[in-house]
């Protein structure tokens, strides 16, 4: 039997889902062809968001790779656009002049974005944010120019702005309506969205219309209706979506604001399918994928013969991927005469929610600010359950897991994808899936949005069970399955003292532990009984046991402190004594502000340091590096504050300490920021009275800008807050663990409830900083007093060349 | 069975430290000596197979020590580099007599 000719036009997320989904049903039986505007393979639209903000990259959200299409023996025509569709002959024709034949003829043509008609709307620098090209559009303006506008205050708008603002730009967000996102949200959601938004930087001019885009050839600015106007170098349009039905239209086949189609995508003309965005079922036309897939499925059993319901529509959910904002709303959001709402407001913490009921039925949600119970309100919607079954789920304080238990195996869990539980449970069963990659790997679970991460890993705990708990928690290292949560509770517990006790009474597979385990170990048990715990040589890594940096050649760097940067004749003569002394390899000044000896042999370590005489700068060590200060007030004509001062007292207070990994400081006198505060683990700068202090910066491998923990007036307050946030740190988070990684894991507004707002526990952390810190020995004198050490650690034997 | 094996000394045996190693230099080649918690000694070539480390410095576990460069894994006994890297190290043969410990090497 010849293969029947399949063409899709339009290589978008809904098409070639529609695809799969007949690849899946009869695998070899067609010959298809697809015709894509766009000169890429499908990729994932909605990660665009991610990519302006910065999160990810164009080459990393394809969804098919050229070789799928290989792979499956599609012919692609990327870069091809059908300009016509001969629906009696069954043909279709391309801009290049291409005729392909079809047997069936899928639809999926998407939307365009809308732009508003205004005069200047043809100006350089006004854009869409629809695909790959506005996106690399934006990222190239951002390199240019400072200021954006982005017209439209809902979804797409709000993540268009918040990428801009990654990006470095100024961003005014024009909005037509008094509050933000008025489809999906009602109002106090909307001001709560709005006010958490504008801390992250974002300007708002609501109740706003554009009437004028200004400039010449290139955009410079827009004007509004009354009157007013802003600077602008970019403009984003962000104002909706028109599903592209033009192609259909002129074809003949019947359109209304989309393709009209039936419940299995059939249009009025004979073998002819819509999908996606740019179909209309039951008067509805959808913008978000989990809908789009639903007809994918829908469609491709129609195709394959299957008998089925059909595609009976959808009930949407929204979510906002701006990061630090939780926001989720599904159904009916407005409450009217027939229907009455559950409400809870708390200003204070940001935290609204809604429920409307209508005849005792829950219809919609709005959540703001802690969104946790979304899955279960969407599908206690879905199903239209009754109020008190609601009610009674949230005093029971039925969990997540409870949930999915509960749930029907159709049930759908990952809407971007259209995976239901049954799919998702089946796969861990017969696949012998274990993690959250590995269900994504299968089943596609996951690999859009992202937002059912959580749904999946309960029903990876609900069908493993014990097995899960073993797999999911990541344990310290591979000599145990104990988490560090788990280990400290233990080393509490039963009093263990030292790390031989700990692997031999914890069951530790490997006696002598490894590389992983027996520095973070020895760093947990000094942390939690500073006073008692004697620290182990052998546990310490090189580096931290010798206190220098090895380098790969064998030989060691000195690196001397240089309290804030700031150094002196006397201290500058003893480097340049020694390092004629020592015929070191070379002097640098290192990025830390201070100076290094490279390329010293391990014997002459202690005797350099003798030398000196100066304190060690921990340069190797998981601790306090440097606190790196601006000039300050006392010289500088911007100075507001003593920067240098502060820096030297910070380094004073805190050198010596372990942490976790190491800690950067940096001490600015303005908002100049010259000591660069927003990529230190502390960043402190100084305003005319006032200290703001930024934390968890990293301007290493994986760079993170610092969020504002506080403002506070006083020096003492500043060492409060620094000590007790550096406590924290010690005692919460992972061993090498950075305080950028563990801030962006447990969000600074969590830091802030402890250290800032709870007067109580800020207290008790800096009391255990001061005990930790009443300890301290400085290191170099402490070893070039102690021969036991010296014999030890820094001589080696050296066999004379005759001996027998 | 005779052969010209070199017996140096490398030291007393009590003040040899345990968990970490000793570095012998021997003219230009350099020996990395342990003393494991099992008590007994062990020497291989200070020199790690993937880009000369310096064993001698590692974290020591059982049998085996952690190269302080990239972690490489190498058996103190019979100097193989675990998987999933690959290579070996020399060993090289010790004695223990009168509490004072020998390296033995061919010449
Ligand atoms: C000496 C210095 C380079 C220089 O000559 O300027 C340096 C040298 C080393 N850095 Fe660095 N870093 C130096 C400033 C920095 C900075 C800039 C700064 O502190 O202002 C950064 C980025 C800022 C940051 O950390 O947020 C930096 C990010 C790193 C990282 C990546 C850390 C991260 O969390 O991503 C490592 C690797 C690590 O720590 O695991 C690293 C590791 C190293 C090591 C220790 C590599 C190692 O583990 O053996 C280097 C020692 C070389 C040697 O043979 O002595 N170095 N390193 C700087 C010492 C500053 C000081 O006075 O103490
Ligand atoms: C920035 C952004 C963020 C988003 N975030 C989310 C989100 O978080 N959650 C969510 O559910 N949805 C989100 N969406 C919406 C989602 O991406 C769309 O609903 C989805 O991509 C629509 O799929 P589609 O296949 O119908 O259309 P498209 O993906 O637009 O595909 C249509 C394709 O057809 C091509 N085409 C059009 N006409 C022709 C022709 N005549 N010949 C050949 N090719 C043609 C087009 O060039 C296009 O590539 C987001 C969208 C954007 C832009
Ligand atoms: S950047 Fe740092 S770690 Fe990398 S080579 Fe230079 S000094 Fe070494
Ligand atoms: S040199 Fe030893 S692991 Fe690289």
């Amino acid at each position: 039997m010849p293969k029947q000719r399949l063409v899709l036009i339009g290589n978008g997320m809904a098409g070639i889902r529609a695809v799969e989904e007949l690849l899946k049903r009869k695998p070899n039986q067609f010959d298809i062809v697809v015709f894509g505007t766009e000169p890429y393979p499908n990729y994932n639209r909605i990660q665009l968001s991610k990519v302006l903000q910065g999160d990810t990259q164009v080459s990393d959200i394809t969804l098919n790779e050229w070789q799928w299409y290989e792979d499956n023996n599609i012919r692609l025509y990327p870069g091809e656009t059908v300009i016509n569709i001969d629906k009696e002959k069954q043909l279709v024709l391309t801009d290049k002049d291409r005729q392909e034949a079809y047997d069936y003829l899928i639809i999926a043509t998407g939307s365009n974005p809308f732009m508003l008609p205004l005069p200047g709307a043809d100006k350089e620098g006004v854009t869409a944010f629809r695909d790959i090209k506005d996106c690399e559009k934006m990222i190239e303006y951002s390199r240019k120019y400072k200021k954006a506008a982005v017209i439209g205050g809902g979804l797409l708008g709000l993540e268009a702005a918040r990428g801009l603002l990654n990006l470095g730009m100024d961003v005014d967000v024009i909005h037509i309506s008094d509050f933000l996102m008025e489809r999906q949200l009602d109002r106090a959601a909307g001001e709560l969205l709005q006010k958490e938004l504008e801390q992250q930087g974002m300007n708002f001019l609501l109740n706003k219309s554009t009437t004028e885009i200004t400039g010449k050839k290139r955009v410079t600015g827009l004007k509004f209706k009354d009157g007013d106007s802003i600077d602008a170098d970019l403009v984003v349009m962000a104002v909706g979506i028109k599903p592209n039905v033009a192609l259909a239209n002129e074809s003949g086949i019947e359109v209304n604001r989309g393709i009209v189609v039936n419940d299995y995508m059939e249009t009025n003309v004979p073998n002819v399918f819509a999908v996606g965005e740019c179909a209309e079922h039951r008067q509805m036309v959808y913008g978000l994928v989990a809908p789009l897939y639903e007809q994918g499925q829908a469609l491709a059993k129609r195709i394959c013969g299957v008998d089925d319901k059909g595609y009976q529509g959808s009930v949407l959910s929204t979510q906002l991927k701006v990061s630090g904002v939780d926001v989720f709303s599904t159904g009916k959001i407005n409450e009217d005469e027939n229907s009455k709402a559950i409400k809870l407001y708390d200003e204070w913490n940001g935290v609204y929610k809604k429920v409307v009921v209508e005849d005792g039925i829950l219809t919609g949600s709005v959540l703001f600010g802690d969104t946790k119970e979304r899955t279960k309100l969407l599908s206690f919607i879905k199903k239209g359950a009754r109020v008190e079954e609601y009610l009674e789920s949230t005093s029971s304080d039925e969990s997540e897991s409870d949930i999915v238990a509960s749930m029907p195996e159709d049930e759908v869990i990952c809407g971007c994808n259209g995976v239901t539980k049954g799919t998702i449970v089946e796969a861990i069963k017969t696949k012998d899936l274990t993690t959250l990659e590995e269900v994504k790997g299968h089943t596609n679970a996951s690999r859009s949005c992202g937002t059912c991460k959580s749904l999946v890993n309960d029903l990876l705990k609900l069908t493993l069970g014990d097995e899960y708990s073993a797999d999911q928690k990541e344990s310290i290292c591979a000599c145990t399955t104990l988490t560090k949560d788990e280990v400290i509770a233990k080393i509490k517990e039963k009093g263990l003292t030292n790390t031989q006790q700990v692997r031999d009474v914890l069951g530790w597979t490997s006696k002598g532990g490894c590389s992983k385990c027996k520095p973070a170990l020895n760093y947990y048990m000094g942390m939690l009984n500073p006073k008692g715990y004697v620290d182990e040589k052998e546990s310490r890594f090189v580096n931290e046991r010798l206190h220098a940096n090895i380098q790969k050649n064998g030989t060691y760097s000195v690196v001397p402190r240089m309290y804030g940067g700031v150094t002196n004749s006397d201290d500058l003569r003893k480097i340049a004594d020694v390092a004629d002394k020592y015929e070191v390899g070379m002097i640098k000044l290192t990025g830390g502000q201070r100076i290094d000896l490279v390329g010293i042999e391990k014997q002459d370590l202690p005797s350099i340091w003798a030398d000196l005489d100066m304190p060690s700068g921990h340069a190797y060590a998981k601790g306090l590096r440097t606190v790196k200060t601006c000039i300050g007030a006392s010289f500088c004509r911007f100075g507001t504050q003593d920067s240098v001062g502060m820096g030297v007292d910070l380094e004073k207070k805190f050198e010596g300490l372990n942490t976790p990994h190491k800690i950067k400081m940096s001490v600015s006198a303005c908002p100049r920021n010259c000591a660069e505060g927003a990529v230190k683990d502390v960043g402190v700068v100084g305003l005319d009275g006032v200290w703001e202090i930024h934390v968890g910066g990293n301007g290493g491998t994986e760079m993170r800008k610092a969020d504002l923990l506080c403002k506070v007036k006083t020096s003492e307050e500043l060492m409060e807050i620094v000590g007790a946030f550096l406590q924290y740190y010690r005692e919460e988070a992972n061993y090498l663990e950075r305080t950028s990684a563990w801030v962006e894991r447990v969000g600074i507004e969590h830091v802030k409830a402890i250290i800032v707002e709870d007067k109580v526990k800020r207290a008790e952390y800096y009391a255990r900083m001061e005990e930790a810190l009443s300890v301290i020995k400085e290191p170099w004198k402490e070893t070039i007093e102690n021969p036991t050490l010296l014999r030890d650690l820094y001589e080696k034997v050296n066999v004379a060349a005759e001996a027998k | 069975m005779e052969k010209t094996l070199r017996r140096v000394l490398v030291g007393n045996y009590e003040d040899l430290p345990e968990g970490f190693g000793k570095t012998v230099v021997i003219e230009d080649q350099e020996v990395a000596v342990f003393k494991l918690d099992s008590g007994e000694i062990r020497a291989i070539e200070n020199k790690c197979p993937h880009r000369g480390g310096v064993l001698a410095e590692g974290f020591v576990s059982g049998e085996h020590v952690f190269c302080p460069m990239h972690d490489w894994k190498i058996s103190v006994k019979d100097g193989k580099v675990q998987e999933p890297d690959e290579g070996c190290v020399q060993t090289f043969e010790t004695e223990i007599e009168n509490e004072l410990v020998y390296l033995l090497l061919k010449s």
